[in-house]
Formats: structure tokens, C-alpha cells, sequence
């Protein structure tokens, strides 16, 4: 029955999507977290830059931040991201691409967990002389982490699935492949079944088990 | 440090160690401080009542400028305070505050709530500030308590250990805004004990309070506020016996006699 999957390296490909979602979600996390440090800061034209990077990336689709680094930062400017051959060159841009429009979001499910941080720990923690930096890294943000494991989970689960767009630049990631079977295989729904099964054995135990942490890590008050 | 600065320090430490002069807040139109002059000494213990929305909490925290001020000047121990930055920040790890709502730190037990402070502050190492930390939890009667998480305490314990906190920086004044307001009439002795131990050892305090008794026994002076101005400043004594303003006496007349 799943004859039509001889000759074909599935596996592979999935791979190179676990890949591509490890590393853009580590470099969203930092990204993220920098952009809500922004928003939350004292100094105004820190706050405007997050403000407007968060407002300007989140509303460009995917597809054309990812087609931009390809075919814009690539191809015109002649960014090719330190690498020698066009597959890596392309799987870096993807992961960038990645990183920049996710990090919106991870920024913005950072700045809601800031928010449940009661102003009070702010406080006290500056009552006892700690810099607003210190403040921010030692009290208020890993409160609001552990505030926010759950959204979270929700950006890595779209951030899995959206590796899908990296297609669009020819990344052999799981997408790329699948197309590729369509085109050569009769078995079109059978195809489309099976990777609609492999996202789903990647996304799913990650929601749980983020889920049951997001539980485990809440902070009592 | 020269012999010359050492004597100019005690003789600052003779004397004035928080004054505000001609001190002006607004939140948008409302005036909460209107022209304070308020003079603490070393050593002394201020009281500062007065009915709800008069500004003495505002006062308290404009002291480690939680609350920045429209006008007017407030320094400590002879320094004017700083603007923003690490001078405010080392200024505030001079100044302890304990909060109406305690604030510990939701996310770290009871001996690293003590201890963040000398470490990230004072850069004492970690066994020094774990001994010290210790020795203040024993000090304020919660030292079994200390790998616990905040949560787990009661309020009275979570106050204790908020000064047992503020303690750690070895400040020179101690603010308490409301310390007891938010406490179970059972818990409220255990925390005022404390208070008045700290006050007997010496400790500068500025406490904004409505607990009466506590004024009574254990401030040299007390404060009284009213619609953002300071009404009457006198002995605890002299102040609940025989107070000289009008509002005073009407605010006397509704809280004692119960």
C-alpha cells in the first residue's frame, strides 16, 4: 500500500524540518525576547522600534518575507549568508526568514506574560537597588515565561508548521518533497495523509508536554 | 578614605539623614503633595497618619523615588536624589522599603529572596550572603521557613520576610508603606514586634501606618497628614493627648474610641 514511498527520502526531509523549526524557534526566542525588552523599556525610541518592527512583521505574510530573502537579499544584494552552495544559502535565508517574522510573535506573547507580573514585583525589586536590565532578566522575565509556556507553545507549534513556506524557496524540507511525490505518484491523498501525519507526530507531543510544563512552572501567588 | 571625610560623614550622621524641602506632586489634577518640609534624623522613628487619599503613602515612596516629584528637594544623608540610572539604583539599595503588599518574589524561595539583593547588588558571595540571610530570617522569626516559596507563607511571614529583605542591604532608613494593611488581624502583632525591635536597635524609620498603638509606643514622632499637606508634626504623646489642628482632632475622634 505505501509502495510509493520507495525512492523517496521522507525521512530526510522531515528532518531537514526539524531542523529548520529548532533553529528558528532558539533564534525567535532570543529575537523575541529582545523585541519585548524594547517595548517594556524606559527609553522611547527603544519602544517605538519595537512597536513598529512587531506592527510592520506580523502583518507581511510569510511567503513574501521568505521570497524577499531569497529573491531580494540573495539575489540584489548579494547577501548569501556565508554560505558556498545554493541549498545551504537557501536554508539559512529560510531559517532568518523564519526567525524575523516569528520573533513578532513571540515578542508579543512575551509582553502579555510581563503584563500578568504584578507591578509590585517591579518595584521591589528596584527598592532594593536593582537596574532596570536586572530587574527585567532576574524578576519580571522569568515570571512572565513561565507565564506565557502555553502561547508559546502555540508560536513553535505554527512556527513547525510554517516551515512549509521555506518550499516556496526551494528548501528540501518536508513540503518541497511532498510536492515533488505528487507530481510523480498517483497516490495524491495517500501522500498528502502521510505528511499531514508526520507534522502531526512533531506538533503534537510538543503542545502537550509544553502544556504540562506550562502547568508545572506557573509561579503560585 | 581620609580622616577629614570620615569626620565629615560623622558629622552628617550627627544629624539629618532624609529631608525634603518644598516637595510638589500632581497626579494629573489632583494635588497629593503640596509643599512638604519633613526632616528625619538618625535614629528617629516617624510616623506618618492621616486619613485615606491624604498622600502619606505617595510621600513615602517619592523618599526611594518609586513616585518622581513635580518640584521641591528630597536628599539622604546629605545627597540630593539622583534622577535615573545607577545612581538612583545604588541610592535605592541605601533606602529598604516594605510594601502594603509584601512583594516578595513570587519565583524564588524565601532564603533567595533574602539573598538577590547582597549578591546582585552588594556583590557579597553567595556563603556570606546565605549566613547573613540566615541570621535575619532568625531575626524576624520565620528562619524555618526559608526553602519555602512565598505562596506558602502567611501574610505575616511574608511581611517578616519582606523586611528580613530589606534588611540584607543594611540601609540606612527603613520606609514602611501600610505594612500591616493587608494582614489578618492575628498576624498584625507578629509583624509590629518586629517593627519595634528594629526601632529599639536604632534603625532611621518612616512609617505610614493606621496602626495607633504602634505610633504610640514606639515613635519619636508622628506626623500627621491631610489632603496632601503636612497638618501637625508632634510627640505621640502630645499628638493623640492633645492635638492642636482641628482636622487632627476630627480624625482622632473617628478612629480611637471603638
Amino acid at each position: 500500500m505505501f509502495d510509493f514511498l520507495q525512492g523517496y527520502d521522507v525521512l530526510g526531509a522531515f528532518w531537514m524540518t526539524v531542523k529548520l523549526t529548532v533553529l528558528s524557534a532558539l533564534g525567535s526566542l532570543v529575537l523575541g525576547t529582545l523585541l519585548a525588552a524594547m517595548r517594556v523599556s524606559p527609553i522611547p525610541l527603544m519602544r517605538g522600534f519595537g512597536t513598529a518592527y512587531v506592527n510592520i512583521v506580523r502583518n507581511i505574510p510569510l511567503t513574501i518575507i521568505i521570497l524577499f530573502s531569497s529573491l531580494g537579499l540573495a539575489d540584489i544584494f548579494g547577501v548569501s549568508m556565508g554560505a558556498s552552495d545554493f541549498a545551504v544559502q537557501g536554508f539559512r535565508l529560510a531559517v532568518l526568514s523564519l526567525v524575523v517574522y516569528h520573533a513578532a510573535f513571540v515578542c508579543e506573547a512575551l509582553r502579555s506574560g510581563i503584563n500578568t507580573v504584578p507591578v509590585g514585583q517591579a518595584e521591589a525589586a528596584r527598592a532594593i537597588g536593582l537596574g532596570f536590565g536586572q530587574t527585567l532578566r532576574l524578576i519580571v522575565l522569568p515570571q512572565a515565561f513561565r507565564a506565557v509556556v502555553v502561547p508559546l507553545a502555540n508560536v513553535l507549534i505554527a512556527l513547525t508548521k510554517n516551515t512549509t513556506v521555506a518550499a516556496a524557496i526551494g528548501v528540501a524540507e518536508a513540503a518541497t518533497l511532498m510536492k515533488t511525490m505528487m507530481e510523480n505518484e498517483a497516490q495524491t491523498v495517500l501522500i498528502a495523509a502521510v505528511f499531514a501525519f508526520g507534522f502531526v507526530v512533531l506538533t503534537l507531543p510538543t503542545g502537550l508536554f509544553l502544556g504540562w510544563l506550562g502547568k508545572r512552572l506557573a509561579v503560585k501567588r | 578614605m581620609t580622616d577629614a571625610s570620615v569626620a565629615k560623614d560623622a558629622m552628617a550622621g550627627t544629624d539629618e539623614l532624609v529631608v525634603l524641602k518644598s516637595v510638589d506632586k500632581h497626579f494629573g489634577a489632583l494635588h497629593v503633595l503640596q509643599d512638604i518640609d519633613l526632616t528625619i534624623t538618625r535614629g528617629e522613628v516617624v510616623v506618618v497618619i492621616g486619613p485615606s487619599g491624604s498622600g502619606k503613602s505617595t510621600l513615602c515612596r517619592t523618599i526611594n523615588r518609586l513616585e518622581t516629584i513635580d518640584s521641591g528637594d528630597i536628599s539622604i544623608d546629605g545627597k540630593p536624589l539622583p534622577q535615573e540610572g545607577k545612581a538612583l539604583a545604588r541610592l535605592r539599595s541605601d533606602v529598604g522599603m516594605v510594601f502594603q503588599s509584601f512583594n516578595l518574589f513570587a519565583h524564588k524561595t524565601v532564603l533567595e529572596n533574602v539573598m538577590l539583593g547582597q549578591i546582585k547588588v552588594r556583590k557579597t558571595g553567595r556563603q556570606a550572603a546565605e549566613e547573613k540571610a540566615r541570621a535575619l530570617l532568625d531575626r524576624v522569626g520565620v528562619g524555618t521557613q526559608a526553602d519555602k516559596y512565598p505562596a506558602q507563607l502567611s501574610g505575616g511571614q511574608q511581611q517578616r520576610v519582606a523586611i528580613a529583605r530589606a534588611l540584607a542591604m543594611d540601609p540606612k532608613v527603613m520606609l514602611f508603606d501600610e505594612p500591616t494593611s493587608a494582614l489578618d488581624p492575628e498576624m498584625i502583632n507578629e509583624v509590629l514586634e518586629v517593627m519595634q525591635q528594629l526601632a529599639r536597635d536604632g534603625m532611621t524609620m518612616i512609617v505610614v501606618t493606621h496602626e495607633m498603638g504602634f505610633a504610640r509606643s514606639a515613635a519619636n514622632r508622628v506626623v500627621f497628614m491631610a489632603d496632601g499637606r503636612i497638618v501637625e508634626e508632634a510627640a505621640p504623646d502630645q499628638f493623640f493627648s492633645n492635638p492642636r489642628s482641628d482636622r487632627a482632632k476630627d480624625f482622632l475622634s473617628k478612629i480611637l474610641h471603638h
